[in-house]
């Protein structure tokens, strides 16, 4: 197939990018703000439509000389992307030093574009560099606050560990080659037949650099530094579409390469280690945490263990439930952090303390908040619960019942302290108990942004099975 | 095809809350009045549901079917039994009763209601849900609106430990009984979620003895069961009144009535082998409760402890696998659902206006609040299950069952009796009775209207109910047939 359907969505993305630029110079600073914001948003969600419409795949493909796959995986993948970067640019419109600035909009679509080539990337050499291409737009984006010691820091500390953990993975890479003499990753489990020393050695330096980005555990400790010190909507972009894009290439290479039977039984054994100290060291940390851009970031690393769950044991059903786990995940989380940094732009302070009183300051922030963090929590009828039922459901089906009970008691950790926060937002009051005094008032584009992400949220929880028909056409393409 | 009744029960409260929560906060009375409207609608419903239930065919009635997860076998299938049925009147009762009761709330009512009425479809949910999936998802939908309304709500001193104390225990309960039902749809090989057709899955007698605790605990802890009934007390006295009432007089119902639901009657085998277990613990509740119960000295903890020693002999109705003990039950879900909720009104009605529980600066209460002090009177004489009032109809049968299966426990439990026969009079006695402490004189207004229709409605079904049991008995009887065939067909 030689057409540009395959990479449409790269295309426009690419096409949005140099327009923004290119409008840069001819606005008025007044104007930058509205035009470049909306424009970016308005541009990802065309583009969103515009592959929804023209770019579906059909049976699974490989193009471009076996660069990218053409399937259902990409695709859904790429939609979830292309949604969560859109709102992010909403968010973004409110960040001082950030929504004037023709580069942060396109150092997103460019992140945005990089993570669509992850999400379809079938060689290993593609692999790698649509994770670069990821990466480094969100280095700067996470340290795009120059004069703002925590940002930079942020950034900094995100490229150190982002950039060691690369050439680990990529050293795994070239050994792969060099025991292989292959890159594509739909040749690969031809030459992995057995459970070896070399196949554990490959996987570890592999999983380095996928587990940085999805901050699987022992790679999980950039997480809360970087969302701390990043610029609020930009740590809600990494956290959710980055960490997606980290799992699609996850179960890709996993799923095609290592699939076996020899392989995938000890492999998904150690994987379900993983996922499990990853979900209790997540939660248990989160529980002493005060400051809420890192609590959500110790939860986000034990939500990258729930969605493991699935990937863990190799099945269509477990890979459909990563997929439809990690849909929910990105509408709640971004929802999550929106309402932090639209919190955060009035408070000034992301300490949970700064949240006293808010159902009384702005009770409709309150109630979304309240649903993003059950959401969090696993509770019906947002997006949440179903997900997490589905991935423990795969768990149990393929004998992992230890691991969804694992699952079962961190999620019970989890609402702990997702309720505490709620507590502050409901409960506690200001010092001084006048919340009327002090109006929490939301911006346009967060408005637009959270009504969005709210319905989203309660849709895919109630309404769960097309979504699930999706990530089940996405599991499918892997079989 | 008929009216899809039970799905507008079960929608009716829901809805009303997204209408609540899309007026501004400072639109009480539309807030209040939409509540209340909805409330009677969804009793009304209720009532007629129940009415309509035709006890000589029995069985699941009002069917209805949708689709909603084909792929994984789930569906939203609602249908209500002779053992449901009572408890979705009683729901429709409670909710009702409990916006009357709670029209004073004045600190951000439009939440308040919001959040009730979620809870509410919760729990109407988990009663018609004949589909397992969806059973869990209305249970948790219960479940987390307690939390908010309780710590926000509740009573300052212990309503942040409380709430969190009864969220987390309730949660954690459901949880390990979801691992439980996620094992079934997966041995049951059927691929559905649907409890009809995995009533007859015919598990395994070793699969059943390994899941059935898992299961039928997960949820008793709901429903109350030593040595998981930590919460309840503390949960309920923390609760606002409205609150107390559903809970104490409805969920914990739904967590008894869904370890009969999922854990005996998908799992009978294992139900047998377990049922002295089950026995065993709810005599601790029952005598247990009761000791601890007469020795309170705040009102609210004496009817706090007073349910869980009640919910004591739902369990143990249920564990003696009898007919008669498992008719008592059912009764006694509905007869204690009604008598608990008029205790924690009238709790609430002394405390608004006394402002302390604490039973020795209480007296003469009478006077100015007669028609507490009689709904008071009544609902003691329930509790102790006097002949003549519903608690009668309740208790009767389920000694019948448990002498049938150990007389030995019978008498054990029949000592709870007595204890609390002394506990409801002494209490009724110095609150109501006695002379007014001074510093309370003339402080004490009379009940409102709303109040007064509210117990007005809970004595008469608890007198009605107690002097033509026909009213009840035959629903529950051939709910109980159901039951009965599943615990044979296994053996």
């Amino acid at each position: 197939m030689n057409t540009i359907l395959p990479i449409l969505p790269e295309v426009v993305l690419l096409v949005l990018g140099v327009a923004i630029l290119s409008l840069d110079p001819f606005l008025k600073e007044e104007h930058r703000r509205p035009v470049l914001g909306w424009t970016t948003a308005a541009g990802l969600l065309l583009t969103f439509v515009a592959s929804l419409l023209f770019a579906r795949p059909g049976e699974p493909v490989l193009v471009y000389g076996g660069m990218l796959r053409f399937d259902w995986l990409g695709f859904a993948f790429q939609l979830f992307f292309l949604i969560a970067a859109a709102i992010s640019a909403l968010f973004f419109m409110d960040v001082d030093h950030l929504n004037r600035r023709a580069e942060t909009y396109l150092l997103l679509l460019a992140a945005t574009l990089g993570m669509c080539l992850m999400a379809s990337a079938a060689d290993l050499i593609m692999v790698y560099l649509a994770i670069e291409m990821t990466s480094i737009p969100l280095f700067l984006l996470a340290g795009f606050l120059k004069d703002d010691e925590k940002s930079t820091e942020s950034g900094f500390k995100y490229m150190l560990f982002g950039a060691l953990t690369s050439t680990v993975m990529l050293y795994g890479f070239s050994l792969v080659y060099g025991f292989t003499g292959t890159t594509s990753l739909y040749e690969l489990n031809l030459h992995f037949s057995s459970f070896d020393l070399l196949t554990i050695g490959v996987v570890f330096l592999v999983l380095a650099g996928l587990a940085f980005k999805v901050s699987l555990f022992p790679f999980h400790f950039w997480a809360p530094d970087v969302y701390e010190g990043a610029p609020t909507p930009v740590a809600g972009f990494l956290s959710t579409a980055s960490k997606a894009a980290g799992f699609a290439v996850i179960l890709r290479l996993f799923l095609a390469a290592f699939s076996l039977q020899e392989i995938s039984a000890n492999l998904g054994l150690i994987l379900a280690v993983l996922a499990t100290l990853t979900m209790t060291v997540g939660n248990l940390i989160a529980l002493t945490q005060k400051n809420i851009k890192r609590l959500l970031a110790y939860s986000s690393i034990a939500h990258a263990g729930y969605a493991m769950i699935g990937v863990v044991t190799f099945s269509q059903l477990g890979a459909a439930s990563t997929v439809f786990y990690l849909l929910a995940y990105i509408l709640t989380n971004l929802a999550a952090f929106g309402i932090v940094a639209a919190a955060g732009k009035v408070t000034g302070s992301d300490d949970l303390d700064s949240y006293r009183g808010l159902s009384r300051r702005n009770s409709t922030l309150a109630l979304a908040m309240l649903v993003a963090f059950l959401s969090l929590a696993g509770m019906p009828p947002f997006g949440g619960f179903v997900a997490k039922v589905f991935v423990f459901a795969a768990a149990v089906e393929n004998g992992y019942v230890w691991l969804a009970v694992v699952g079962v008691l961190n999620s019970i950790v989890g609402l702990y302290y997702y309720l505490t926060v709620l507590k502050y937002v409901y409960l506690y009051r200001m010092p001084g108990e006048d919340e009327d005094k002090h109006p929490l008032p939301v911006t346009r584009p967060y408005i637009l942004g959270l009504v969005l992400l709210v319905v989203g949220i309660i849709v895919v929880g109630v309404i769960f099975a097309p979504w699930f028909s999706l990530a089940d056409g996405a599991a499918l393409a892997l079989f | 095809m008929h009216f899809p009744i039970l799905s507008v029960i079960v929608f009716t409260p829901i809805t009303a809350s997204l209408l609540i929560f899309l007026y501004k906060p400072e639109q009480k009375k539309a807030v209040r009045i939409t509540a209340l409207a909805a409330a009677a609608f969804a009793l009304t419903l209720s009532t007629i549901v129940y009415a309509l239930y035709r006890r000589d065919v029995g069985g699941y009635q009002f069917l209805e079917e949708y689709r909603w997860m084909p792929f994984l076998g789930i569906s939203l299938k609602f249908g209500v039994d002779g053992m449901s049925a009572p408890l979705v009147l009683l729901t429709g009762v409670v909710m009702l009763t409990g916006v009357m009761i709670s029209w004073g709330v004045d600190d951000r009512p439009r939440e308040f209601f919001g959040f009730l009425f979620i809870l509410a479809s919760g729990v109407f949910g988990v009663f018609a849900s004949l589909d397992l999936f969806m059973l869990f998802f209305f249970y948790e939908i219960a479940v987390f609106p307690m939390y908010l309304l309780i710590s926000i709500w509740g009573w300052i001193k212990t309503r942040e430990y409380a709430a969190m104390k009864l969220t987390l225990y309730l949660f954690i309960g459901s949880v390990i009984a979801l691992v439980g039902a996620l094992a079934m749809y997966w041995q049951s090989g059927m691929h559905t979620f649907d409890m009809l057709q995995l009533e007859h899955a015919n598990f395994s007698p070793g699969f059943q003895r390994l899941w059935f605790p898992f299961v039928f605990l997960g949820f008793a802890v709901l429903g109350g069961l030593f040595p998981f009934h930590n919460w309840s007390p503390d949960g309920h006295v923390a609760a606002p009144t409205a609150v107390s009432m559903f809970h104490a007089g409805v969920l914990m119902k739904l967590g008894a009535f869904a370890a009969l639901r999922v854990g005996i009657m998908l799992l009978p085998e294992g139900a047998r082998d377990w049922h002295w277990w089950v026995m065993g613990l709810a005599l601790v509740n029952i005598v247990y409760g009761a000791f601890i119960a007469s020795v309170q000295t705040d009102f609210k903890y004496v009817i706090g402890f007073s349910s869980v020693s009640h919910m004591g002999l739902v369990m143990m109705g249920f564990a003696t696998l009898t007919r008669e003990g498992l008719l008592g039950a059912g009764v006694q879900m509905f007869s204690h659902g009604i008598m608990t909720a008029l205790f924690f009104a009238a709790v609430g009605m002394v405390y608004d206006r006394a402002h302390t529980r604490d039973i020795p600066k209480l007296g003469g209460m009478v006077k100015p609040l007669p028609v507490v002090a009689v709904g008071m009177i009544i609902g003691s004489l329930v509790s102790m299950g006097m002949p003549g009032f519903s608690g009668f109809v309740a208790e009767f049968p389920i000694f019948l069952g448990i002498w049938k299966t150990q007389w030995l426990v019978a008498v054990i439990a029949a000592i709870s009796i007595v204890v609390t026969a002394s506990y409801v009079l002494l209490v009724v006695r110095r609150v109501f009775f006695g002379t007014m402490p001074a510093e309370l004189e003339g402080h004490i207004r009379p009940t409102g209207r709303l109040d007064t229709i509210a117990l007005v409605l809970l004595c008469a079904l608890m007198v009605g109910l107690g002097l033509v049991p026909s009213l009840m008995v035959p629903w529950v009887q051939t709910g109980v047939q159901h039951v009965l065939t599943l615990l044979g067909g296994a053996g």
